[in-house]
């Protein structure tokens, strides 16, 4: 079975419907990456299943259990963690106190401070600083740190990369895929789609709030998603 | 998603040229009172006048340039007590009072850089700090005698019918003046400018709007309203009590009358005036009971009506008999875009921006105030 | 000598300031409204105070067992009831409905207690009176002396649970960031209700001190407000160690003031305090930080 299933979601920004009918399920032990140029609907559909953004219609199951209606405090808690766009550290707060936090509140698990810190150790030397002056590398680290401190079942990554020197790219792809080793469940949106395929087990792409494309990463090519991702397929469709 | 070309901006109705013409009618009817009405009606007409006088001042500052403000008192007392000064040193009486309102009109030019530059409940404490300040100077004066106040006696030379005929025709003409100049403001590029200060203050600044300087206009004409207001109940009262003008009432009578008529809505202060007097002429006797009823309403339709009862009709059946805003309307409707069809439904020009609330409705969390 | 006794008498005022502050310095810092209805709440807490010793002859302070948490009572399901709702409205609407409740606490009192003035002073004994004689023939009174140091110790108490604890972490989190703190498993709403209520109940213990200092009626609350608020702007908002050195600023001018004039007393406290923002303003300081607003995250 699935570990979550998103069943015909609709969600808006006032009168700006930013999903559209999407349907999707995510296996235990997956990757999924979900790529699409900026406005296709990708944050706001990872807001949702997180519970930030209160969807228009359809239905969130997560191990079977409907939680579209339950707030992202208490989904957190049946096993959903977001690292969000722009990480959103609680930047007047130290990177342990970040971390605590985040640790007090959700599940227990093998994940404790010590474990996030042996997972990304360039964060040790920086537990009482605050996290607003990290390096964009370092934030990234204690964001995704900070969710793991919940023990999530399924890790949604909102554009890990972003912004980010090539280095610190290249360092927190190689913790996601020390983590994807272990058996975590992953939903990654990326703008960079040659890293989306490198660590991806399928690829969905989005278009103006729908997935057109949903497919094993080692049975699509490079073109496809490009095509899929600029909305090349629907463009020939069209003039056909 | 849509074409620009497809609306059309409306400034005004038949309905809202109508309602001006009603208007016109009712104030000359109105000028006329004292010799229609009975001296109790044309009392009470007064005071009327001088509710709405401070309802449409409230509402131009908090429903329109978002300042709240829980210290007008300061102005309502200090232009009473200018009156009271200016009258003493030897200017004619009613002059006086109009001279009086506006130094205290032009006090507030020094005060507003402090205080225009608080935001939200700064600024309305700030206020308060100003109003208490001013009550504690004004009582320092010895022509004021203290907390026991003093007299405009140079009214006594008018005979009570002739004072109480001069009053109304004061407070009505003084009502019209403020009411049209707010009208006239709220229309212009003023308007404009100050409802984009209150909805998101940065980004007004980012699109240019000159944000101090249209908050210090609409400061200058509400302390010079509230001032008039003051001295205006000083001729109808003609004893000036310092703790009664610089009382903290005055601001919970402003706040019932917007809140309860329509924040941000021109028409909204009005009509909140007519309803503050008339539960004030029924249950004013109740003291007590009748404050906390105020209080209790106030917070009753700040939760659920915050657009008050005429902003709540206007959302309903779009009416504006007196339209301060832009609307936009679909000449027909048009199948290629429905989308767009509700968004001109959905996309009303007055304040409040529903949107907002929907956004901020969809939050598991309550949304944070700017 | 008469100087030096008015400074301490000042500064330990200022403590007084500072307990009344904390509560409405809190609660901005974490949800970003000024409670209007702050210092009617402290009086509200002194009339229960006053009601059951003078119904029971129980000592004020035994009664603050009671009062405290009612007080912390009514601060949560004031957060859960009113304020939650009235935030979704903007910044304008927690303003006016506090202003609303302000003006309904004062007249329920009114309606209850009568216009007199009450005091908690004989409930307490000579305490009220009792005062320490220090070296150069100073006295200091111990009633004004117990209020500095519960201050301190509240002052200093909060910070220790803002720091250490994880509720007390929760409540920063979502102070700076209510969205991204539901994302790490915090309960907003709970922790905001929270907040209310350690702030409300602050402010009511301040009101059963001013009560035992001095006498209080049903109106006393908005005075009681406008302290609170001078203190805390003098000393910057959100910041608990600010809050103390704007409560003893507030506490010297006044006890300063009132040796040159009675008025003196309310008229300096003003004065310092439209002096200090004035100064502030003109040193840009505010708009650089964007107003007082983000104090909070930066200093805990």
């Amino acid at each position: 079975m699935s570990l979550l299933a998103v069943e015909q979601l609709d969600a808006r920004h006032g009168l700006l419907q930013a999903v559209r009918g999407v349907t999707f399920t995510v296996a235990a032990g997956e990757t999924l990456a979900l790529v699409g140029a900026n406005g296709a609907g990708k944050t706001t559909l990872l807001r949702t299943i997180a519970g930030a953004h209160r969807p228009f219609g359809g239905r969130i199951l997560f191990d079977g259990i409907d939680v579209t209606a339950v707030p992202a405090y208490a989904r957190l808690r049946t096993g959903i963690a977001l690292v969000p766009e722009g990480r959103r550290l609680f930047n007047g707060m130290t990177v342990k106190e970040n971390l605590l936090v985040a640790g007090a509140y959700g599940n227990s698990g093998p994940w404790t401070l010590d474990t996030v810190l042996d997972a990304f150790p360039l964060l040790r030397p920086r537990l009482n600083n605050r996290a607003g002056t990290l390096s964009g590398g370092e934030q990234q680290a204690t964001a995704i740190g900070r969710a793991l401190m919940t023990n999530p079942k399924l890790l949604l990554l909102d554009e890990v990369s972003l912004g980010l020197a090539p280095i610190a790219v290249e360092a927190v792809y190689r913790s996601l895929e020390a983590l994807i080793k272990v058996g975590a469940t992953i939903l990654l949106v990326e703008q960079d789609i040659g890293r989306a395929l490198g660590v991806a087990t399928r690829v969905a792409c989005m278009l103006e709030g729908r997935i057109i494309l949903a497919k094993d990463a080692k049975d699509v090519t490079r073109e496809q998603v490009t095509e899929a991702y600029f909305g090349l397929q629907r463009a020939r469709r069209v003039t056909s | 998603m849509s074409k620009d070309s497809s609306f059309i901006v409306e400034r005004s109705t038949r309905l809202s040229a109508a309602a001006g013409i009603a208007a016109a009618v009712l104030v000359v009817v109105l000028a006329f009172g004292p010799l229609l009405f009975s001296a109790n009606i044309v009392d009470s007409l007064t005071t009327l006048f001088i509710y709405l006088i401070l309802s449409v001042m409230w509402n131009a500052l908090a429903g329109y340039a978002g300042l709240v403000s829980v210290g007008q008192q300061a102005f309502f007392g200090l232009g009473a007590y200018f009156a009271i000064e200016l009258s003493y040193h030897g200017v004619g009486v009613y002059p006086a009072l109009l001279l009086g309102a506006l130094l205290a009109g032009i006090l507030s030019l020094p005060i507003s850089p402090l205080m225009l530059r608080l935001r939200g409940g700064e600024f309305a404490i700030g206020m308060w700090v100003v109003a208490e300040l001013a009550h504690l100077l004004v009582v320092l004066d010895p022509l004021i005698n203290g907390e026991t106040g003093a007299s405009l006696i140079a009214l006594n030379a008018f005979s009570p019918d002739h004072r109480r005929a001069y009053n109304y025709w004061m407070a009505l003409a003084t009502a019209v003046m403020l009411l049209t100049v707010v009208f006239m403001l709220l229309r212009g590029r003023l308007g404009a400018s100050v409802q984009a200060i209150r909805d998101d203050e940065d980004a007004a600044k980012s699109v240019g709007v000159r944000v101090l300087a249209g908050k210090r206009i609409i400061f200058f004409l509400a302390a010079f309203g509230c001032a008039l207001a003051g001295t205006l109940w000083l001729a109808t009262s003609i004893t000036f009590q310092p703790n009664t003008y610089f009382g903290i009432q005055w601001t919970a009578y402003m706040i019932f009358m917007v809140l309860v008529g329509g924040l941000g809505t021109f028409e909204g202060a009005i009509v909140g005036g007519v309803i503050f007097f008339l539960i004030e002429y029924m249950f004013g006797a109740t003291g007590v009971w009748y404050l906390i009823g105020l209080g209790a309403t106030a917070i009753v339709f700040a939760l659920f009506l915050p657009r008050g009862l005429w902003g709540t009709l206007e959302d309903r059946w779009r009416i504006r008999l007196l339209p301060v805003g832009y609307s936009l309307r679909m000449p027909s409707a048009d199948a290629d875009a429905p989308d767009a069809a509700a968004a001109a439904r959905e996309r009303r020009p007055t304040p409040a921006s529903l949107d907002k609330h929907d956004i901020a409705a969809s939050n598991s969390i309550p949304a944070r105030p700017r | 000598m008469i100087w030096i006794t008015q400074l301490l008498n000042g500064v330990l005022l200022g403590g007084y300031y500072a307990l009344l502050a904390c509560g409405l310095s809190f609660m901005f810092g974490v949800m970003r409204i000024i409670n209007l209805a702050h210092g009617d709440l402290a009086i509200l807490c002194a009339c229960v105070v006053f009601f059951i010793a003078d119904q029971t002859g129980i000592s004020p302070f035994v009664a603050l067992i009671v009062a405290l948490p009612l007080m912390a009572a009514i601060g949560f399901w004031l957060q859960r009831l009113m304020l939650e709702r009235s935030l979704r409205g903007g910044m304008l609407v927690p303003l006016l409905t506090t202003f609303g409740l302000a003006i309904v606490i004062e007249n329920g009192l009114f309606e209850y207690f009568g216009a007199d003035s009450r005091s908690l002073a004989p409930y307490i004994g000579d305490f009220a009176f009792d005062s320490w004689a220090i070296p150069g023939n100073i006295y200091i009174g111990s009633l004004a002396l117990l209020i500095f140091a519960v201050a301190v110790v509240l002052l200093g108490g909060l910070k220790l649970f803002l720091t250490h604890t994880s509720l007390g972490r929760a409540i920063r989190a979502t102070a700076e960031d209510p969205d991204t703190a539901g994302l790490v498993g915090i309960n907003a709403r709970y922790v905001y209700a929270v907040a209310a209520a350690i702030a409300v109940a602050s402010a009511g213990l301040a009101g059963v001190f001013l009560a035992m200092r001095e006498t209080f009626s049903p109106y006393s609350g908005p005075t009681q407000l406008i302290f609170a608020f001078e203190a805390v702007v003098i000393g910057g908002i959100g910041s608990l160690s600010g809050t103390l050195v704007g409560g003893i600023v507030l506490g010297i001018a006044q006890t300063f003031g009132a040796q040159i004039n009675p008025q003196g007393f309310l008229i300096a406290g003003h004065v310092v305090f439209l002096v200090v923002l004035a100064g502030r303003l003109a040193a840009g300081a505010l708009q650089a930080r964007g107003g007082l607003h983000r104090l909070f995250a930066r200093r805990s």
